[in-house]
């Protein structure tokens, strides 16, 4: 038996107030979402909470690389968490929830977990 | 192929796995490890900085894991109970029987609990393993009244390591040794005695000379009794009076054991039956027993040697210790105690400064035998690695307090000297590998020799080895840009590149990072590329700029309004205290002498700084790599002392300097007399009046490494002292790596405060037009960020939570009263503890 799970898509904001390399917060579903525009259409999407400081601020942090692979660095203690797999690169077996991402149109939509 | 068991998996075991795997190239050993605890092996050394992460993949060893090599089969969690000799074959708790071609013990020691009554009783605990600090710390952070209290049964090194670990926790530690002295395998009776009085200071209660005769509950605690009628009243015991070898497998299979246990075994490691080794805390190589890493790490190359083909006999170890208790240094190595024949001893006992320094030499004074240092063990690895040389110096010279051994320098060591005793490295071995392997990094000699990967003490001793070969030490700025911070300054100086993608594609790899953005975000901003939030830049900024405000730890941010020199008008105050009420900031006056207002959301700053700067507030910079403050005193105005109005002049520098972008923030004070009430010399450029102008100081600050600033000029009217440290401002900007302050930028410089002096006071370069220059510019762009904030609606758009629901503030931010005043209440509790 296949168990089919809908996915559902909530519209944040324009893609045009995201520049590259930023990221900004949503709320979707009651949730803190940190959407992130790496560059062209690259886009990532992770839980706005970073787990090493307790802190909902992820979204505000800067976006780069480590070795290639794009990150974001949390603002409080500088934490990186990989943005395709929400993997915390200072803390092994430390992660955060990845959301699905989408431009439709311009505008940027975040997919239920 | 054939089959190697390894029965226990600590450190010693891990580097007979990774030496067999290095050396057997042939393919010839399949290794299975069976181990008892949970977790592969881990770095149990450092075990007591458990306490300040509670992460147990702070203390893990490097490729513990074998991920990734077939060769290696690793079963935790699942002890060995028996070896069947004959059959060739071990059994685990589990039921499972694994045959062996050899079979290596590394089951290491268990901690010796005398046999008091209460032993046993709930809170009472032994200390070797991350389970052992585990419970530990549950039964300490039970709820109780008052400050809860401790006792550690034995004062000898791990009773020490101990005692600090139930301090960190926040108890009061009581230490009970039955020896007259703490720590008496490795100090002398001087060395205890100062040893004693150290870490009584530091809330440390030490019972020597006693033993523990009973322990009983009552109620919830434990009253432990002494033998000299001491009665403690404690929340928690912990036993830490010495180990044991964990020889029973030996024991049970017939195997010959040492006269005071563990596993007997000749030079190469063997037991009395061929096919089986021991190695480690366990084992007793020609009937003695070693309770520290080096020599097990000796015996795992040894008997790794002989499955692969080679023959090596177990050196003779160092056992050399240094420790770093609470902030006492203590070190002991070679013959510390003077047991060989002839040996004299020269010591310095001072009182005053806290040290004791002992060197054990040879009848004829000629050559170093061993010694003790307590309180300051700077010269520990120098004397260490000597230990059987003639001596550099007489040794009464080499105890001095300036000048001593760490003057003799890593220079004169002999090719021979071990450098690091952990892993046996000579200096001979580091030299090569720096010169002929082209290791050029701390990091790379770690990997390439080893030495520095265990306690750590001789990293100092690397550092200083690379110095004395020529090395130049990376000054890179992070994996993106190979250039130093300086560098990059110079290239967008002269290339008048305007964006961060520009330079990266032109000089970078990548995508950027945290480092390198704001580095180079700073660099764009003194160089005068308008608003630090315009365009591209906004993307480059660390947090506190992007927000002009400084995080907090919920996530809020904080108001800092600059107060020129700490002057402030009762009006302007009354703004501060009505902005305050009506957006519920929390008020505090901060250690620069001006006003933090805590507590804000993103969605506040806007609306809190329109009001500020209406009543003609601006950006404090509290946020950013710039000027901070200009203290001041309150100088000839009003003090009966004061010389020159220290006022008026701090408030001049610090609207001169003002929003100057800089390698690492920027202080600055001014005091009217040299009484120095600003303390003008703990800062970054301090200035004190004299009776016929100013003096500057330069290179203070407080913080981790404080340090006093020094005279650079004296006497001199203001125009010279401004003009001066416009100079010195740009120079700094201009040449100093990422996050140094002024202080360390002077002491790398070659030539020191001299050279800085030629370079602005002298013009030995010929840059100072070009410096000047620089300022002005500055001086006369400044605008203010935060005014520049409000009038632009781009910016300001930025300023909202969430950016699909404007105006709706972070709900996980919320606060509580304390002392009439809200605070942040701690919502998720961090995952991560620091
Ligand atoms: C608010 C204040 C404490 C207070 O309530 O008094 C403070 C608060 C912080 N200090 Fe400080 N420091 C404050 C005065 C000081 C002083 C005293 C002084 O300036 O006279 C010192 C020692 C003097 C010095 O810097 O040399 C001081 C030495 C530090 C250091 C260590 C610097 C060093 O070179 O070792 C840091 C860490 C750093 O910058 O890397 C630091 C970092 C910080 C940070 C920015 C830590 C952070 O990243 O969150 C704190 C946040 C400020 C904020 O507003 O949220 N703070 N800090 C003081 C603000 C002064 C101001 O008005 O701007
Ligand atoms: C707090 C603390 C601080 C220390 N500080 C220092 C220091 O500063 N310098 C220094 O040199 N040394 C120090 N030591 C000592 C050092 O940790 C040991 O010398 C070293 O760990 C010994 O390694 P080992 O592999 O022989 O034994 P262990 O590390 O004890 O490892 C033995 C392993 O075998 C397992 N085992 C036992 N029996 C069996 C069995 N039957 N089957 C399977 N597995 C079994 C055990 O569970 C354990 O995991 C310190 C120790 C402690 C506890
Ligand atoms: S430094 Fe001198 S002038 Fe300033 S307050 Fe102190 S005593 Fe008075
Ligand atoms: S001396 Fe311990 S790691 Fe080098």
């Amino acid at each position: 038996m296949t168990v089919s799970i809908e996915r559902t898509w909530t519209a944040v904001c324009p893609a045009s107030a995201v520049p590259e390399f930023s990221g900004v917060a949503a709320l979707v579903d009651g949730e803190q979402v940190a959407v992130f525009h790496v560059d062209g259409d690259n886009w990532h999407a992770l839980s706005n909470w970073d787990p090493c400081s307790g802190a909902a601020v992820l979204s505000r942090g800067i976006v780069g690389d480590a070795g290639g692979v794009p990150v974001v660095a949390s603002p409080v203690y500088k934490d990186r968490f990989e943005l395709t797999t929400g993997r915390c690169l200072e803390h092994e077996g430390v992660s955060v929830a990845v959301y699905s991402v989408r431009v439709r149109s311009g505008v940027v939509e975040v997919g239920s977990p | 192929m054939r089959t190697l068991v390894v029965a226990g998996h600590g450190m010693v075991a891990h580097r007979l796995v990774e030496a067999v795997r290095a050396a057997d190239t042939a393919g010839r050993w399949r290794i299975v490890v069976l181990a008892e605890e949970p977790r592969p092996a881990y770095d149990r050394v450092a075990l007591t900085s458990y306490v300040d992460t509670w992460d147990p993949a702070a203390l893990a060893l490097p490729g513990s894991d074998y991920a990734g090599d077939d060769a290696v089969e690793l079963r935790l969690g699942d002890a060995v109970t028996s070896v069947d000799r004959a059959a060739k074959t071990v059994t685990t708790a589990s039921g499972y029987t694994q045959s062996y071609d050899a079979l290596v013990l590394a089951t290491g020691s268990r901690p010796f609990v005398p046999p008091v009554p209460g032993r046993d009783l709930p809170g009472v605990f032994v200390y070797r393993t991350i389970e052992d600090l585990d419970a530990i710390r549950e039964a300490a952070s039970r709820p109780g009244r008052g400050r809860r209290s401790a006792m550690v049964i034995g004062g000898g090194l791990l009773g020490l390591e101990a005692a600090k670990a139930l301090r960190d926790m926040g108890l009061s530690p009581h230490v009970v040794e039955m020896a007259p002295r703490l720590m008496p395998l490795q100090v002398d009776e001087g060395g205890g005695a100062l040893l004693r009085r150290l870490i009584a200071q530091l809330d440390v209660t030490v019972h020597t000379g006693t033993s523990t005769d009973v322990i009983e509950a009552d109620g919830s605690r434990l009253l432990a009794r002494l033998g000299n009628g001491t009665e403690l009243d404690v929340d928690l015991v912990v036993f830490s009076a010495g180990v044991r070898p964990r020889d029973d497998l030996a024991r049970e299979s017939g195997l010959e054991v040492g006269g005071r246990g563990g596993v007997l075994v000749d030079s190469a490691c063997r037991t009395s039956d061929p096919a089986v080794y021991a190695i480690g805390e366990c084992a007793a190589v020609e009937d003695r027993v070693y309770g520290i890493v080096a020599p097990g790490y000796a015996m795992a190359e040894v008997v790794a040697a002989g499955l692969t083909g080679g023959s090596a006999t177990f050196p003779l170890p160092d056992t050399s210790t240094k420790l770093k208790l609470m902030g006492v240094d203590v070190a002991s190595f070679g013959d510390a105690h003077a047991a060989t024949e002839g040996a004299l001893e020269v010591a310095v006992n001072d009182a005053v400064t806290g040290t004791y320094k002992k060197l054990v030499v040879t009848d004829d004074g000629k050559t170093l035998l061993g010694g003790v240092l307590v309180g300051d063990a700077a010269e520990y690895n120098t004397l260490r690695a000597l230990v059987g040389r003639p001596l550099p110096a007489e040794p009464g010279a080499l105890l001095a307090p300036a000048g001593g051994a760490a003057s003799v320098g890593v220079e004169a060591l002999p090719d021979e000297a071990q450098i690091c005793s952990c892993n046996g490295v000579s200096k001979g071995a580091l030299t090569r590998a720096i010169t002929s392997d082209g290791c050029d990094s701390v990091g790379k000699l770690k990997a390439c020799t080893r030495a520095g990967t265990s306690c750590g003490s001789c990293v100092p001793m690397l550092t200083k080895l690379l110095n004395a070969c020529g090395v130049e030490q990376s000054k890179a700025l992070c994996e993106h840009f190979g250039q130093s911070r300086a560098e990059m300054f110079e290239i967008i100086r002269a290339t008048r590149m305007t964006t961060f993608s520009e330079v990266i594609t032109r000089y970078g790899t990548g995508t950027g990072c945290a480092v390198c953005k704001p580095a180079v975000a700073s660099i764009l901003a003194t160089l005068g590329n308008g608003h630090i939030l315009g365009g591209e830049q906004v993307t480059l900024q660390d947090t506190n700029d992007k927000f002009l405000a400084n995080i907090q730890r919920n996530g809020s941010y904080s108001v800092v309004p600059r107060i020129p020199g700490g002057e402030i008008t009762p009006e302007k105050l009354l703004v501060i205290a009505q902005v305050a009420v009506d957006f519920g900031l929390y008020t505090k006056i901060t250690g620069g002498q001006r006003i933090d207002l805590f507590g804000a959301t993103v969605d506040q700053l806007p609306e809190i700084w329109r009001r500020l700067v209406d009543a003609g507030f601006e950006s404090g910079h509290a946020y950013g790599k710039a000027l901070r403050t200009v203290k001041s005193c309150v100088g000839s105005t009003w003090c009966r002392y004061g010389v020159q109005d220290s006022v008026a002049l701090a408030i001049e520098l610090e609207l001169r300097y003002r929003g100057l972008r800089s390698p690492h923030k920027i202080k600055s004070g001014v005091s009217g007399c040299a009484r120095e009430c600003a303390e003008a010399r703990s800062k970054d450029f301090g200035v004190i009046a004299t009776e016929h102008g100013w003096n500057l100081y330069v290179g203070g600050n407080g913080g981790a490494t404080p340090r006093h600033a020094e005279l650079l000029l004296s006497d001199v009217d203001t125009e010279t002292l401004i003009r001066t440290i416009d100079r010195f401002l740009m120079f700094y900007v201009r040449t100093a790596d990422r996050l140094q302050r002024t202080a360390p930028w002077i002491e790398e410089m070659e030539g020191g405060l001299d050279h800085l002096r030629a370079v602005i006071v002298d013009d030995s370069l010929g840059i100072c037009e070009d410096l000047d220059a620089a300022m002005a510019k500055h001086v006369e762009g400044y605008t203010d960020e935060w005014r520049g904030v409000l009038e632009d609606p781009e910016k300001l758009a930025r300023f909202s939570s969430f950016v699909n629901a404007p105006g709706t503030p972070d709900p996980s931010i919320s606060f509580r009263e304390e002392r009439a005043q809200k605070v942040p209440v701690m919502l998720g509790v961090p995952e991560v503890r620091r």
